[in-house]
């Protein structure tokens, strides 16, 4: 087990640069996802952390190492891929073996290992099948169990998941969370689905255009996040993103987002806000799970207004509500006993103690 | 005219009614018909071959039905397995085509394996000129070939022209390009992941492709083997060329050269020579087809 390093790594394709001087610090034990929409450079990083890529720039380094030249099967990895890679002609412990057999480990010491693995995994019965014979999870353990039984200093996973239905996905996300307990390895995992990064992730590391936008914890990316890209990203239903400005109402630091509606703003964040210039084209992000039902007790900085909602969702332990803001679409979460329908006018409250102020010009959350 | 065809409107929709079950009928009846006119259309020639080789040399040149025999006999079977010549020819054949389909397979595979997956400069061109290569017709390379071989055998001393073994190096410059593009459509065929998952797991590039590559491209290798196996059994032209002497001979140019003697063609005995000369590629192929047949289902569903 080590812990991985990147310091401002570039991978350069002839003039298309998909990743753009990345540095990362994974610390041993650790669990780091890497999430970001196609193209942004998260599997190409993997791959160069796997040694399967170049690396154009920088320097990769595994356990205090720099592994820049190193190829892949000395730098004492295990690599999980999205279609499983299993070999189709060998059973499922002559794949699992294979790494251990191409090293001429002892033959009491390959089966010791092949057996526990296959413990962990919950696949003993499997051992002598070919990958054919399995299901998609069943291959995906079979996956794992390559790599667990090379026990590498790193494990690294690309997309392992998106090739299983959506039941499946939530049962092996479990899985892989209670193997990396047990064994407690260094891993990359990259994906590109949020709720993957959100649940399995130590850090998750949120990557857009070959950069890094932000990295933290999943409740950390959640509530702070740095960037309008991040902030849309994290999260299902994604943030609400409404033009705002601030104004002054009698002394007090007001937002105004439509020429009807203008709140003021809770004291701690009219605090924080008072520097900003008043014509600044500014963003609102609030959360759906922020802008709820009406109550008659309300706490302080939830402001209420009324709108007529466009379509609702009823999703059974709530109900997605959509309407418009001046043409700005918006989502929120209402109790599914709140009386929501389509097309009917509606009370809502909006909590701005949660609420995230953006620079609409450089996404930035101020 | 116009209402004429009006009318005759309601019979065509009735036949687009028509159930799934009675067009797949007349599909099925249809596939049968083109695929018995097939088989007669190929298999009249061999059995032809078959009903000549057992009749006697007085039955064949008699005006009698030629479909019939009327007196059958062995005694062409006889003279031919009992002729030592006839046994020579078989022996060279087997000979040549057997080290060629191993010499094919031993520059073919690495060398498709390399076009396919090792990605260097020039490797897709190099790939489109191998098979290039293989479009040129032989009748136009036995030339050139024969005087590289002439002026070879003068310098070198070694003895080329007239010997059987010369053939098979010359055999190869057909059957590796064309085995070598099957086997890259076969090894490009494979998930790049395959090889990177062996990469990882500390596996060579020699150890990816006999580990991982041919047993997983065995249908592949299965079609390579039979096709240079072919070529080289049948192969007429450049053995006529290239040898001349009787022991050096190989089987189609032996039964052509021998059998016939002047204007005088021995049939019972040609078409007896011919009939053997095929049993061999016909069980080679029944024993592959099965192999190549499970392995073509096998890989259908991806591992």
């Amino acid at each position: 087990m080590a812990e991985v390093a990147l310091r401002k790594v570039v991978k350069r394709y002839d003039d298309v640069e998909a990743v753009r001087g990345i540095d990362l610090d994974i610390s041993d034990h650790e669990f780091i996802v890497l999430v970001g929409p196609s193209g942004c450079g998260k599997s190409t990083t993997l791959r160069m952390i796997a040694g399967l890529e170049d690396i154009t720039d920088g320097d990769i380094m595994i356990g205090g190492d720099v592994v820049n030249d190193v190829p892949p099967k000395d730098r004492d990895i295990a690599m999980v891929f999205q279609n499983y890679a299993l070999y189709p002609h060998m059973t499922v412990a002559e794949n699992m073996s294979f790494g251990l057999r191409l090293k001429h480990y002892p033959k009491a010491e390959i089966k010791a290992r092949v057996t526990e693995a296959a413990r962990l995994l919950d696949i003993t019965d499997l051992i002598d099948r070919k990958p054919k014979q399995l299901s998609g999870g069943q291959r995906q353990r079979v996956a794992m169990g390559r790599a667990i039984v090379r026990n590498p200093k790193v494990f690294l996973f690309d997309e392992p998941l998106s090739n299983l239905d959506a039941k499946l996905r939530v049962q092996m996300r479990i899985e892989i969370k209670k193997v990396h307990q047990k064994v407690r390895t260094t891993t990359v995992y990259v994906t590109h689905d949020q709720v993957e990064a959100m649940t399995l992730a130590d850090r998750v590391v949120v990557m857009n255009k070959g950069r890094i936008e932000q990295i933290g914890t999943p409740n950390e990316l959640y509530h702070k996040p740095a960037t309008r890209f991040v902030a849309g990203f994290i999260g299902s239903p994604a943030m609400n993103f409404i033009p705002c400005r601030l104004e002054e109402v009698g002394g007090k630091l007001n937002i105004r987002l439509t020429d009807r509606i203008s709140f003021p703003l809770p004291p701690a964040r009219a605090a924080r806000y008072s520097a900003l210039p008043r014509s600044e084209n500014l963003l609102l992000g609030i959360r759906p799970e922020h802008l709820t039902e009406s109550h008659a007790h309300l706490e302080p900085g939830v402001e209420t207004f009324d709108t007529v909602l466009d379509v609702t969702e009823p999703m059974g332990m709530e109900t997605l509500v959509y309407f418009g803001l001046e043409g700005t679409p918006v989502c929120g979460r209402v109790d599914p006993n709140a009386g929501a329908k389509d097309g009917a006018p509606m009370r809502l409250a909006m909590d701005l103690n949660n609420m995230h102020l953006l620079n609409e010009a450089t996404g930035v959350v101020l | 005219m116009s209402t004429l065809a009006i009318d005759k409107a309601g019979p065509t929709r009735k036949v687009k009614l028509r159930s799934m079950s009675r067009d797949r009928t007349w599909a099925l009846r249809w596939s049968y018909f083109f695929l018995v006119l097939f088989a007669i259309f190929f298999l009249i020639p061999p059995i032809y071959m078959l009903i000549t080789s057992l009749k006697s040399s007085a039955e064949i040149s008699a005006a009698t039905n030629p479909w019939w025999v009327f007196h059958p006999t062995l005694s062409n079977y006889v003279e031919l397995l009992t002729s030592n010549q006839f046994l020579r020819f078989f022996w060279n054949s087997s000979m040549i085509s057997i080290v060629v389909v191993i010499v094919t397979m031993l520059i073919s595979i690495p060398a498709a394996f390399a076009l396919a997956r090792m990605k260097f400069w020039g490797s897709a061109t190099l790939a489109t000129g191998v098979f290039l290569t293989y479009l040129i017709p032989d009748s136009l390379l036995f030339i050139p070939l024969f005087k590289v071989l002439a002026t070879v055998q003068e310098f070198t001393g070694i003895p080329l022209l007239n010997r059987w073994y010369v053939l098979v190096f010359i055999y190869p410059t057909l059957t590796v390009p064309f085995c070598t593009w099957i086997m890259i459509g076969y090894f490009a065929s494979i998930p790049k992941e395959l090889d990177e998952a062996a990469l990882i797991d500390g596996a060579s590039w020699l150890q990816t492709l006999t580990r991982i590559f041919i047993p997983v491209a065995l249908p592949g290798l299965i079609a390579a083997t039979i096709f240079a196996f072919t070529v080289s059994w049948a192969q007429f032209l450049y053995p006529l060329v290239f040898t001349t002497s009787i022991d050096q001979l190989v089987l189609p140019v032996g039964i052509t050269t021998t059998l016939i003697k002047g204007d005088v063609f021995n049939w019972g005995q040609i078409m007896t020579g011919a009939l053997l000369g095929a049993a061999p590629p016909l069980v080679i192929y029944a024993f592959l087809m099965d192999y190549y047949i499970a392995g073509l289902t096998a890989g259908a569903t991806k591992g």
